[in-house]
């Protein structure tokens, strides 16, 4: 199961990096997005993998690294926060430009 | 304390200026005035201590290890100068307040100042010379913003550049050879280096550590050859010319050459670096000062050349000289800032300082005339004035250096107090005396009482320091000789000397020289115009110009506003150094920890979400489609989170990804639908090349990362172990969350509530832009369906509401023990809300809401933090968390904690924040023409 999840980390970041270097704000924010998503399993498996180890007094003796979970948690919701907060301003940058191209200048884009 | 408090009043002052200056102008120089007065008593009370021979020590320690204390202490050279600087502080804040005119922002002038003086302060009072250091800077930094005062000035803004990089430079000098010292003495506390003499100089690091400290003196005191700067920074206004660029910044190299004078003097290399680069300082500054026709570049130059002088006798390295260097400061000091005073009181009242647009003032401006007078004597070392006295002793002094040959030093420093002669008489000659001038713009006369008041004092004080010198100066003097020298001083200043002591033969012969400089003035300009010489400007200009391209080069070369090509250049840069440490490592087999064995229906989500992920990007122009892939792809994280012990992170995953969705969902209605084709193949190409060599670096570190043990024990075996009786829950995670790491969360809910503030306050932003709400108006309707607010849905969100709330209460009840808590509770009642927003559309929904979103966010904020304060009832820290079990019947025996009204804020916040980032993308909605919907479920007719 590590090579799948390692493989799923790796793509994940490759996806999120590749629609971050798009010219466009809503696939940069998607590209953000993956790139959230990797970080956070990477974070995650930081604790390494148990199956049916669910960190909860009582239940067993062996739990996973509750740690780095308590960690991811916070960083999903706030990964929310700041993926709405981008949107927004990818939102009043098209209202208020006429477009949504992220670069000041974008000769190097053709 | 008292001394650290000395220092830090100044920077807490600071603050003032700003406020009180909407009391009007006289309030803030009243405020300025009297921090600077307190500092002043504070000193004061120190003052009998010191002067009886004792070190007053404050010591405040932060991290001793690594020698970082904040220690201050105070001997009599640091008396002398922290009373130079708040004496002359007191009386430049009264001329500034009547100086400055109405359009000049004076809070900010008097903020500068104050920052200025408490660096200055910090310099002179620091024992570790660390905080010295720093102290140091903060001058060079100050004295920046006070030069480039006003900003509408070219010659301003070059000015304090020149400076700032000047001394700035020279800070950096003075840092490594601090700390070259320090690592000789074995500590970073001034007392104990002073008393290593021996050791410091027998060591191979002597003459480094010298050469990089006397390059941080000679800058900041503008030393021979970097003395260019303090000219150019006369285009400060006048107040700040006589604070820092006589009495106090330039005299910081001086203090530190006398502060250090103990440990480094006395050698050889001292002797010769120090005198010759003064002693070329005096001369070339005398010279020039002589044939300047501006005020204050004259005065700039003749400071300079003072400065000169007294790096000269503190470079002979006898106690004798080094008393007679202190003398002279003080002296300096006074009447310097006289001068500047009243260079800025004619440029103030004539409107020019061209020496060759003045003269005849003596009988326009009486008053200033006799301050001038007065201090420029002195100046040129008229006895009976306090700079007759200091510029007899020097060149007694001089007329005893005997290296390289009996005469030359003393003949030098003749010529030197002849040159000055000449530059004090032309100063009050070409602009006081001679014929009167009737083509002044307005016809000058004296200004009122508040502008000359000061510099009349310190004329006053020139008299008196010449005509009484010891009973004035005496009692300061001899203990900062002492402290210098180290050895007990008591000094007998006299007039005269006897007919016998060369250095009164030497004061004639420097006088008589001065009378025919000045009478040979006009010729002597001739040759000097005729002669060519170096612009010091042009060459800094010349040395700064290409180093700046250069680091403009490269600054645009990475960041020339291009999102992608920083990104580009980020990868890269971390990829690259990545590849060579990976290169360069162990060898890279995989870890040998067991590894979990695929489980087939593991093994078909892991398909599905490589298959969603690797679609995104090829039909990533079709948004919609490229936002439910990721959605997919976001959901699936969910059941690996669960599968790999993980259900808190599952709950949030799902939930959180739910919402996300629809908040995306909302914004692709501002934004286009699909994205153009902008990028070439070879670009593409190029992008999968890079993204593909992140993700193989990234998955490959995980890989080896996953079938490792961790190279140090998990610090969560002990939350783990305290989860149940330190913080009474038996779910490990959430007990981290609200009790171990509560602080972490307690600041991640304040980000998460500030988020959404933004969020809010950038859509009324926008909402008031009328170019905004105009193109608003005309986005593209997207024909709707018939039915936008479907029976079915209304009725069925109302049903699950209720179910909803009591999910969530369940949720965060359970939370403490079990898979839940506050994060996941408020998210699903979130969503159970935003599901009304869908069903029945914002308005009618809004309507119904009793409490405004921002309000559930500083609720849960609050709440949070009377949990956490609550703890100092008891007289524990900041969110120590207790529990009890309480029976009531008829309910089963259950759990009371603290962490649960912590996680409530949790709760709180989340749910506000979560509101009202897509309340407010909604009411974006409600300007692209939208109809609101008066009932539940209307139906709107198809056009």
């Amino acid at each position: 199961m590590e090579a799948l999840l390692a493989s799923a980390i790796g793509l994940l970041t490759a996806v999120g990096i590749y629609l971050m270097l798009r010219l466009r704000t809503f696939p940069v924010i998607l590209g953000l997005t993956f790139l959230s998503y990797a970080v956070n399993l990477f974070l995650f498996v930081s604790g390494r993998l148990a199956v049916d180890a669910a960190p909860i007094v009582g239940t067993t003796d062996t739990p996973a690294d509750p740690l780095p979970q308590a960690l991811v948690l916070t960083a999903i919701v706030i990964s929310f926060g700041m993926t709405a907060v981008i949107m927004i301003m990818a939102i009043a940058g098209h209202l208020q430009a006429g477009h949504d191209r992220i670069d000041l200048d974008d000769r190097d884009g053709a | 304390m008292s001394l650290a408090l000395i220092a830090a009043l100044p920077f807490l002052g600071a603050l003032l200026p700003g406020l009180m200056i909407r009391a009007g102008r006289n309030a803030c120089a009243i405020a300025t005035g009297a921090v600077t007065l307190l500092a002043l008593i504070l000193l004061v009370r120190e003052a009998p201590a010191v002067l009886r021979g004792d070190i007053v020590q404050t010591r405040i320690d932060w991290m001793p290890a690594l020698g970082l204390n904040a220690t201050f202490f105070l001997d009599g050279l640091g008396l002398m100068f922290a009373g130079l600087i708040l004496g002359i502080g007191l009386l430049i804040i009264l001329y500034a307040r009547f100086y400055l005119a109405k359009s000049d922002p004076m809070g900010q002038f008097f903020t500068y100042l104050l920052l200025f003086q408490g660096a200055m302060l910090g310099i002179v009072l620091s024992d570790n010379i660390l905080l010295l250091l720093i102290f140091w800077e903060l001058t060079s930094l100050s004295s920046f913003l006070l030069i480039g005062y006003w900003k509408h000035l070219p010659e301003g803004r070059q000015g304090a550049r020149m400076a700032l990089a000047v001394t700035g430079g020279g800070g950096l000098a003075l840092i490594a050879g601090m700390l070259i010292l320090g690592n000789i003495a074995g500590s970073y506390d001034l007392t104990a280096i002073l008393a290593q003499k021996e050791a410091i100089q027998t060591s191979p690091l002597y003459l480094p550590a010298l050469i990089l400290i006397l390059i941080g003196a000679f800058t900041k005191s503008a030393q021979f050859p970097f003395h260019f700067w303090l000219p150019h920074a006369m285009a400060a206004p006048t107040p700040v010319s006589a604070y820092l660029h006589s009495a106090t910044m330039v005299k910081a190299g001086i203090f530190l050459m006398a502060r250090m004078w103990p440990i480094l003097s006395g050698t050889y290399e001292w002797f010769v670096i120090v005198t010759f680069t003064g002693l070329a300082t005096m001369l070339i500054g005398a010279k020039i000062a002589l044939y300047k026709d501006d005020l204050k570049a004259l005065l700039a130059y003749s400071t300079v050349s003072q400065l000169g002088l007294i790096t000269m006798l503190l470079g002979f390295g006898t106690p004798e000289a080094a008393t007679v260097a202190l003398f002279h400061i003080l002296n300096h000091a006074v009447f310097k800032a006289a001068l500047f005073m009243t260079a800025g009181i004619v440029d103030h009242e004539t409107g020019t300082r061209d020496l060759r647009q003045l003269g005849g003032l003596r009988r326009l401006m009486p008053v200033t005339f006799a301050i001038a007078a007065v201090a420029s004597l002195s100046m040129a070392g008229l006895p009976p004035l306090n700079g007759f006295l200091s510029k007899e002793m020097m060149l007694e002094e001089a007329a005893h250096i005997i290296w390289p040959n009996p005469w030359l030093i003393g003949a030098l420093a003749t010529f030197g107090a002849l040159l000055s002669v000449g530059y004090a008489f032309r100063f009050l000659a070409h602009g006081f005396l001679g014929p009167m001038r009737d083509d002044y713009l307005h016809k000058p006369h004296d200004p009122g009482f508040g502008l000359w008041a000061a510099p009349a004092l310190l004329a006053v004080l020139v008299v008196a320091v010449g005509v009484w010198p010891n009973q004035m100066v005496g009692w300061i003097l001899d203990p900062a000789a002492t402290a210098t020298s180290g050895r007990g001083i008591y000094t007998n200043i006299s007039h005269w000397h006897g007919l016998s002591a060369p250095a009164l033969w030497m004061s004639l012969a420097a006088f008589g020289g001065g009378f025919v400089l000045l009478g040979a003035y006009p010729r002597l300009r001739t040759v000097w115009d005729a002669t060519p010489r170096p612009d010091a400007k042009l060459i800094f200009d010349g040395i700064v110009e290409p180093l700046a391209d250069a680091a403009r080069q490269v600054t645009v070369g990475l960041h020339n506003g291009t999102f992608s090509r920083s990104l580009v250049v980020a990868v890269l840069l971390v990829g690259v150094l990545s590849l060579m440490a990976f290169l360069t490592g162990a060898p890279h087999a995989p870890g040998t920890r067991p590894s979990i064995p695929a489980n087939p229906v593991m093994l078909g989500l892991w398909l599905i979400l490589v298959l969603a992920a690797l679609a995104t990007p090829l039909v990533h122009r079709n948004r919609l489609v490229a936002l439910i892939l990721t959605g997919v792809v976001g959901l699936l994280i969910a059941p690996l989170f669960a599968y790999f012990s993980a259900p808190d992170l599952a709950l949030t995953q799902l939930s959180v990804e739910v919402v996300t969705l629809l908040l995306m969902l909302l914004a692709l209605n501002f934004l286009p639908k699909e994205t153009p084709v902008e990028s070439r193949l070879p670009r593409k190409l190029r992008d999968a090349a890079l993204a593909g060599f992140a993700g193989l670096g990234i998955g490959g570190l995980a890989y080896a990362m996953m079938t490792r043990a961790p190279a140090f024990d998990p610090i969560s075996a002990f939350h783990w172990a305290q989860s149940k009786p330190g913080a009474g829950g038996t779910n490990a995670v959430n007990t981290i969350i609200v009790d171990f790491r509560g602080y972490d969360t307690f600041g991640e809910i304040i980000v998460l509530g500030i988020a959404a503030l933004v969020i809010y306050a950038l859509t009324e932003a926008l909402l008031r832009t009328p170019a905004v709400t105009a193109r608003l108006a005309a986005q593209p309707r997207v024909r709707e369906s018939g039915d936008r607010h479907p029976a079915m849905l209304v009725v069925a969100t109302r049903l699950l509401l209720p179910m909803a709330m009591m999910v969530g209460t369940y949720i965060y009840l359970r939370g403490h023990n079990l898979p839940g808590g506050g994060f996941v509770a408020g998210l699903v009642f979130a969503i159970a809300y935003l599901m009304q927003y869908m069903a029945s559309g914002y308005d009618w929904s809004h309507a119904r809401q009793r409490y405004d979103h921002h309000v559930l966010i500083g609720c849960g904020v609050l709440v949070a933090a009377l949990a956490g304060v609550g703890a100092w009832a008891f007289g524990l820290p900041f969110l120590t968390s207790g529990y009890t079990y309480v029976h009531l019947e008829p309910l089963e025996e259950f759990e009371l904690a603290t962490a649960a009204i912590f996680d409530l804020g949790v709760f709180l916040c989340v749910l506000g924040a979560v509101l009202l980032a897509l309340a407010s993308l909604s009411r974006l909605a409600l300007r692209t023409g939208e109809r609101p919907n008066a009932t539940a479920h209307d139906l709107e007719v198809p056009r």
